[in-house]
């Protein structure tokens, strides 16, 4: 051992008096029991894939929503097949009207399911995916860390996920149903709506917000205070680089969330005016408020977080899809600093462009302006890394793997998503477009066949990290080339029925809308939707029942491959990065030994060198000098 | 392999593990409470002219309480060195006075509370608008008695109870109205207005963070405390933590005394 590794305190042996230490570390023989090592565990890997099943299944639960809603749009009041039936048991109250009466899905069951999709995705299923679920298992292993930081926070903020989203899927079944007011939870619809659902939301959220904070500290300290020795902040992996900044995301603009939360549970609860506007009449009637408040408030403060969140959903694919290029062109990332410093940025510029949603509103003109130039200003870093990724794979040896087919589909799909956001930053074009199905279709695209898809592609890539064997190529295929057709027939027409004018939000698919319309004027007017326009439902609706089919090869595939998949040894991508040099499954404790960290992340086909690999962890042999570990350097 | 950085400090970050986690809870923390103050400027600059209240709290109790909380700062402070000079019975003496200090602002806290809740603003059927303590308010009489007076009526035409600031010695007496007279009686609970909203959510959000911080440093100075024999060197960095926790609710107060009491 050098002189400059010595510097660093030798991790400490086990302590008897830390009674944590004394059930989960330390005592290698220890082998915890059942709840021990699944249910209460502290292993940031269990808990990593504790995330990554709960939030698959949400992620399948928020994709029935989906396809219950496309139902009623291209079949509005027509009863649900199948499983209408079941509806109706399902959301039997007595004394209450049936909402699903007749397996006919009703206008407030239409909404709640449409909130709770929305609510579902973004906060059950892709966060804790994106985020907690490969953070949680990747990260240590990348950086060449024990575990995570703080063990035993990590497991509370799995528990405080896990109630959260019970809480939430339990409020579909109180009399009443879940909250109605869409995903975003405006007030004062929201405040308003005479159920319990929107209380039951705010309390899920107060949960997964704390969930979400106890994961970003954790996620954060891990980054700056575990790196193994010799890992700089330059030679780490770019996926730990976009997992760290998302943590600040996370750190930093949920809170003002929690406190829009809690502000609504008093609006709730207490009947106080935070959202409530002087004058205010429910149903007909003035309210019994105190008014004066301000609905202008609540959507500041949701979109505060509402906009980093895009970048929390974002952010970790990019950096999964950029492990994937890099190991499957055989060669470094084009542009790694520019990709570092560009992440930066964006985690910096998307704290300040949060009221683009809101150009509608009627803040002013000097406010939009700035929200305009801040939203462009973005899309340059955003730009910069996809370019990266592009040139990436430019002169690469591509390897066509299942997870590479993910990554190198992330790129055009991402695209489509981020350039069609363009016309919604710009707020002259957003008010023809605002609240349409257009962008129902622009944010799918970053989230849907981007986001998802880069998911998809780290659950291939890491899957036999975590259980010794790969995933079956032929399926994985399958799964990827019906996933990707579908995904564009489902978005795809969207964007014209957008463009035409389609509200989003609308029980029954525009139908009462247009024909009111159209009737008035007799044709096309501008303002209906012509019957080309309607009739796109149909195609949508069998793509995206198409799109839910081609989900199964990857459920069974998924389970299947525990117990059938191909073996593989501990490296079977022939990767750099520090996650594949130890043992798989990795051990309690992750390394056998404190790994020491030579060089930079990608070093592939290097030249001069017999494999076209180099770990991170393999000394320079032409130096057998002590390296320089830049860390240690005082 | 163990997790290093426990105890000692990392030395190119120059810091324990949860020295880092602390402060990027507490930076949360500056958000969580951020948004919260943001949603007063936003709602103060938003209220119609001459209805945002203005001297409506106890500054004695509020000054006194800012005092208890400065104290506690200081014992907190006093606490972690007795730690680092390893003088066990100090530490004891000093946190029992931080959880003395803190149990003393919950109980004014409390007091402040009843006194906002037992304070009624009664208008009646012809406008008239009476404000005081509720002195009887029996659902078997056929009237009821608070202490206070009728309020004036300004030019802006709003009752000069929004502003109380400048009007001292107010005159007060026990006034008995009957119920029939009443059109509306609302006590001075977070639904009577924003500012009171803002008042109760702000400092209850407060004293909720108060008890959190009580009951760690209770944990440290109760059952806690053994951890002191067998390592007193992470025991102190427990204290230093948790006081960092304290010092953080001590400054957010800091910023609340003015804003709600001063203003």
């Amino acid at each position: 051992m050098d002189a400059h590794v010595e510097q660093f305190p030798p991790y400490r042996k086990s302590e008897a008096y830390d009674e944590h230490s004394h059930d989960d570390h330390g005592h290698a023989h220890h082998e915890p029991g059942f709840w021990g090592k699944f249910i209460f565990s502290t292993d940031h890997k269990v808990i990593g894939i504790q995330y990554g099943v709960t939030a698959l299944c949400f992620l399948f639960f928020g994709l029935m929503l989906m396809l219950l809603m496309r139902w009623q749009i291209a079949h509005p009041g027509k009863p649900v097949p199948l499983i209408g039936h079941l509806l109706e048991l399902i959301f039997q109250h007595p004394g209450m009207a049936n909402p699903a009466a007749g397996g006919v899905i009703s206008r407030d069951l239409y909404n709640s399911f449409g909130a709770m999709h929305g609510t579902i995705m973004v906060f059950l299923g892709i966060v804790p995916l994106a985020f907690a679920a490969f953070g949680n298992y990747v990260v240590p292993l990348m950086i060449g860390a024990p575990d995570m930081v703080f063990p035993r926070v990590n497991m509370a903020s799995y528990q405080a996920y896990f109630l959260g989203g019970l809480v939430m899927f339990i409020s579909f079944f109180i009399p009443g149903g879940a909250a109605q007011a869409g995903w975003t939870s405006y007030s004062p619809l929201a405040t308003s709506i005479p159920t319990h659902g929107q209380l039951f939301w705010i309390i899920g959220m107060i949960l997964l917000i704390s969930s979400s904070l106890l994961g970003a500290v954790n996620f954060i300290a891990t980054i700056i205070q575990l790196r193994a020795p010799g890992m700089t902040w330059m030679r780490m992996p770019w996926f730990v680089w976009t997992q760290f900044v998302t943590a600040f995301l996370l750190l930093l603009a949920f809170p003002p969330l929690e406190a829009a939360a809690i502000m609504q549970l008093m609006d709730n609860v207490a009947h106080t005016s935070f959202f409530l506007p002087t004058g205010l009449a429910i149903g007909g009637n003035l309210a019994h408020i105190s008014g004066g408040g301000s609905p202008l408030l609540w959507q500041h403060l949701f979109w505060f977080l509402g906009h980093p969140e895009v970048y929390v959903l974002i952010l970790p694919a990019m950096g999964i899809v950029c492990e994937i290029i890099a190991n499957n062109t055989r060669k470094p990332i084009w542009g790694y600093k520019a990709l570092v410093y560009s992440v930066l940025a964006i985690g910096f510029l998307s704290m300040i462009v949060w009221a683009h949603h809101m150009y509608m509103t009627g803040m002013g003109t000097v406010i939009s302006t700035f929200f305009q130039a801040t939203t462009m200003i973005i899309s340059i870093p955003s730009v910069i890394i996809l370019t990266c990724l592009f040139i990436s794979l430019w002169g690469g040896s591509i390897h066509i793997n299942t997870p590479m087919l993910f990554a190198l589909a992330f790129l055009p799909m991402f695209g489509i998503g981020g350039l069609t956001g363009l016309p919604l930053g710009f707020n002259v074009s957003d008010i023809h477009l605002h609240d349409t199905y257009y962008v129902i279709a622009h944010f799918h695209y970053v989230v849907a066949p981007g986001t998802i898809f880069g998911l998809f592609a780290g659950v291939y890539y890491w899957y036999p990290k975590m259980t010794g064997r790969k995933m079956n190529e032929f399926w994985g295929h399958i799964h990827f080339w019906c996933s990707l057709i579908f995904m564009n027939l489902t978005f795809m027409p969207m964007f014209s029925q957008g463009m035409a004018g389609m509200l989003r939000r609308m029980a029954d698919g525009g139908a009462n809308y247009s024909a009111a319309v159209n009737s008035k004027a007799g044709g096309d007017v501008i303002g209906g939707l012509s019957p080309f326009i309607m009739s796109l439902h149909t195609p949508i609706l069998w793509a995206a029942i198409c799109l839910g089919i081609a989900q199964i090869p990857f459920i069974v595939n998924f389970f299947w491959s525990i117990g059938h998949g191909e073996k593989v040894g501990t490296n079977p991508w022939k990767s750099t990065t520090l996650e594949w040099q130890t043992p798989t499954p990795p051990p309690h404790g992750n390394f056998e030994h404190t790994p020491h960290v030579y060089r930079a992340p990608y070093e592939y086909s290097v030249p001069g060198h017999a494999r076209d690999y180099t770990p991170q962890n393999e000394p320079e042999i032409s130096t057998p000098a002590a390296p320089k570990i830049a860390t240690t350097a005082h | 392999m163990e997790i290093p950085y426990t105890v000692e400090a990392r030395p190119d970050t120059g810091l324990y593990n949860a020295k880092v986690g602390i402060w990027l809870f507490l930076a949360s923390e500056v958000m969580l409470f951020g948004g919260l103050f943001s949603a007063f400027v936003l709602l103060r600059v938003g209220a119609e002219p001459g209805t945002w209240p203005h001297g409506w709290q106890n500054i004695v109790l509020g000054t006194i309480n800012t005092i208890v909380l400065a104290l506690s700062a200081i014992t907190t402070l006093m606490a972690w060195v007795a730690c680092k000079v390893r003088d066990f019975g100090k530490f004891k003496f000093f946190h029992a006075c931080t959880l003395l200090l803190a149990l003393t602002f919950l109980c004014i806290k409390f007091v402040e509370y009843s006194e906002h809740l037992n304070h009624y603003e009664i208008t009646l059927a012809n406008g008239d608008i009476y404000d005081g303590d509720m002195v009887s308010n029996d659902p078997t009489q056929d009237h009821v008695v608070i202490r206070g007076r009728k309020d004036q009526i300004l030019k802006n035409g709003e009752p000069d109870l929004y502003d109380l600031r400048a009007q001292k010695d107010i005159p007060e007496s026990e006034i008995t109205i009957p119920r029939s007279q009443i059109s509306q009686m609302d006590n001075y609970g977070p639904w009577h207005n924003n500012y009171l909203a803002l008042y109760y959510t702000l400092t209850g959000l407060h004293a909720m963070h108060i008890l959190g911080g009580s009951i760690v440093i209770g944990y440290l100075w109760g059952p806690g405390r053994k951890l002191w024999k067998k390592d007193p060197e992470r025991f102190t960095n427990r204290v230093e933590v948790s006081g960092l926790f304290w010092h953080f609710v001590d400054l957010v107060w800091i910023f609340l005394f003015p804003v709600l009491y001063l203003t």
